[in-house]
């Protein structure tokens, strides 16, 4: 007969911890940042159906990084939440603390419970403010933790490494270009120190625009307004520089 | 969280079951309660008076289409609000105006604009314009038992194909049915009126701005012929509801827009009062 053996909880714990940041490790890493006119999401995607930023609500969108099928059925779950909660009281009560709440629940409660796999995910749930000072951001770990994050952060891979290169360049009120070139210096450093190109094409890009006048801010960034904004040092080098006067018309369009 | 008050905070089953892209399908199976359709009505002798909202017009021309609605709704043979807006964007590239009773009718504008963003969202991707007319037909059809108590909801749904590049026109009937309108279209109490008005004035090349002319052309008259619609009001300061939809997308006329043609509008009818001539042959 055998004896069932003993696993403590904290070694039990330490090991779903590992197991699920090791998947995470798996999947390329992403930023999130704020710039002058509202949050933007940077990462290294080569699929352009499967996307790992997207729309939640009016204000509040989502980042994940880790197992796709797992942080695609929570963002639905975060969408099904946000249009419920809209539609029974009103578009001005879901907000991202409270569907960042949620998220941690479901994380937490996922991780701690002993028949079920944690979830190999991290999520970013922000929302942008109608000024830079109302932006909220939310970093949601594996075990359903809540980080509350100013400026920039980082999720996935080499997460640590390249949180700690923005968090010494980002500054407040930096224009979208500025943002976004800043945002894929840091994902194109490996682990080793190491430079490599990341194309436009490989890159997924959004936005929460606290300026475009309809209800929904998130939008993507893709094609031509993509390859302007990162290369407009070129063009801002060669004549004289007025970045931030080419970025407002461009952010319209 | 308001979806379950005695769970931990943690996301309900259903809300990570992997399901249908639609916000209606989700709401019938999670809380049905909360769907317009499965209210259970008390049975009710003869009518029930509730605030009818009255003229809707819509017109296409080459680049788009566009919709309107007067501002008047009515209870009886009263005036129940006079600055009512009947015209409301569905997504970026449609608008849907309602005729009917006011209340339902302004919850299923917001229920339809949902069901559009909700699969948007979850799918990645805007449905055909032919697939968001049938999900108001199936809405309509789900208010069918209200309708039957006298509390109809008419929408007339206008939007910028994106695939075939033109403006469409649908309209609805009480049961649900609709049929795709060509050219011109109108609904509610003052729909005949409008209509006869259109039918004289409408062009297959108009201009943005004389489709914009004719619409108000058509409230006008609409107004003028039915008691339940409401003409531009110059003292108020109360101006119809005016949208356009082109392949920029939504677009709702500023007051200063609509008073502008209201105006010209007005002015030309002191000294014609039933309004620009057609040809006899």
């Amino acid at each position: 007969m055998s004896t069932p053996f003993y696993v403590s909880p904290q070694q039990a714990m330490a090991d779903r911890a590992e197991y699920a940041r090791k998947g995470i490790a798996r999947g390329r890493s992403l930023v999130v940042m704020q710039y002058a006119d509202g949050i933007v999401f940077v990462g290294e995607n080569p699929s352009r159906a499967l996307h790992k930023f997207s729309e939640i609500y009016d204000r509040i969108g989502f980042a994940a990084a880790g197992k796709y099928n797992e942080y695609e059925n929570l963002r639905i779950g975060g969408v099904r939440y946000a249009d419920l909660r809209g539609y029974t009281y009103d578009r001005d009560d879901v907000t991202a603390r409270g569907l960042a709440n949620v998220y941690a629940q479901t994380l937490g409660t996922i991780f701690s419970s002993a028949g079920e796999k944690p979830y190999e995910v991290e999520l970013v749930v922000a929302e942008v403010g109608t000024s830079p000072e109302g932006d909220q951001i939310y970093r949601l770990p594996h075990d359903g933790s809540i980080v509350d994050e100013h400026g920039s952060v980082a999720v996935g891979g080499n997460a640590e490494q390249i949180s700690s290169f923005l968090d010494q360049r980002h500054r407040d009120g930096m224009s979208l270009a500025e943002a976004l070139k800043l945002a894929v210096q840091a994902l194109s450093r490996d682990t080793n120190g190491g430079e490599r190109e990341i194309p436009a094409e490989r890159l997924e890009v959004a936005v929460l625009d606290r300026t475009r006048p309809q209800q929904r801010k998130f939008k993507r960034i893709v094609g031509r307004q993509l390859s302007r904004l990162l290369g407009a040092d070129d063009a801002a080098a060669a004549p004289t520089e007025a970045p931030s006067d080419e970025e407002a018309p461009e952010d319209e369009a | 969280m308001e979806a379950n008050p005695r769970s931990t905070g943690r996301l309900p089953a259903a809300f990570l079951t992997p399901g249908s892209s639609s916000f209606m399908d989700f709401l019938g199976e999670h809380s049905p309660e909360l769907l317009p359709g499965k209210r259970v009505l008390p049975p009710v002798q003869g009518v029930i008076q509730a605030p009818h909202g009255t003229t809707i017009v819509a017109a296409s021309f080459p680049g788009g289409v566009v919709l309107a609605g007067d501002r008047r709704a009515t209870m009886g043979n009263m005036i129940a609000q006079r600055d009512i807006e009947k015209v409301f964007p569905a997504d970026e590239y449609s608008a849907v105006g309602i005729a009917g009773t006011a209340g339902l009718a302004v919850e299923m504008v917001k229920l339809f604009q949902l069901e559009l963003e909700h699969f948007e969202k979850v799918e990645g991707a805007q449905l055909s314009l032919e697939g968001k007319a049938n999900r108001l037909s199936t809405m309509i059809r789900s208010n069918l038992g209200m309708a039957m108590q006298g509390l109809a909801v008419v929408p007339l749904f206008a939007g910028w194909d994106v695939d075939r590049e033109k403006g469409r026109i649908f309209s609805y009937d009480v049961t649900g049915g609709r049929s795709e309108e060509h050219g011109y279209a109108a609904t509610g109490s003052g729909s005949i009126f409008a209509r006869g008005s259109m039918k004289k004035l409408f062009r297959e090349d108009l201009a943005e701005e004389q489709a914009l002319t004719l619409v108000i052309q058509a409230l006008y008259d609409a107004a003028d012929e039915d008691s339940a619609t409401g003409g531009p009001d110059v003292g108020r300061r109360i101006y119809p509801i005016v949208t356009v939809i082109t392949d920029e997308g939504f677009r709702k006329l500023t007051e200063a827009e609509t008073s502008e043609i209201a105006h010209a509008v007005l002015e030309r009818r002191r000294e014609q009062p039933d309004g620009p001539r057609a040809a006899l042959l």
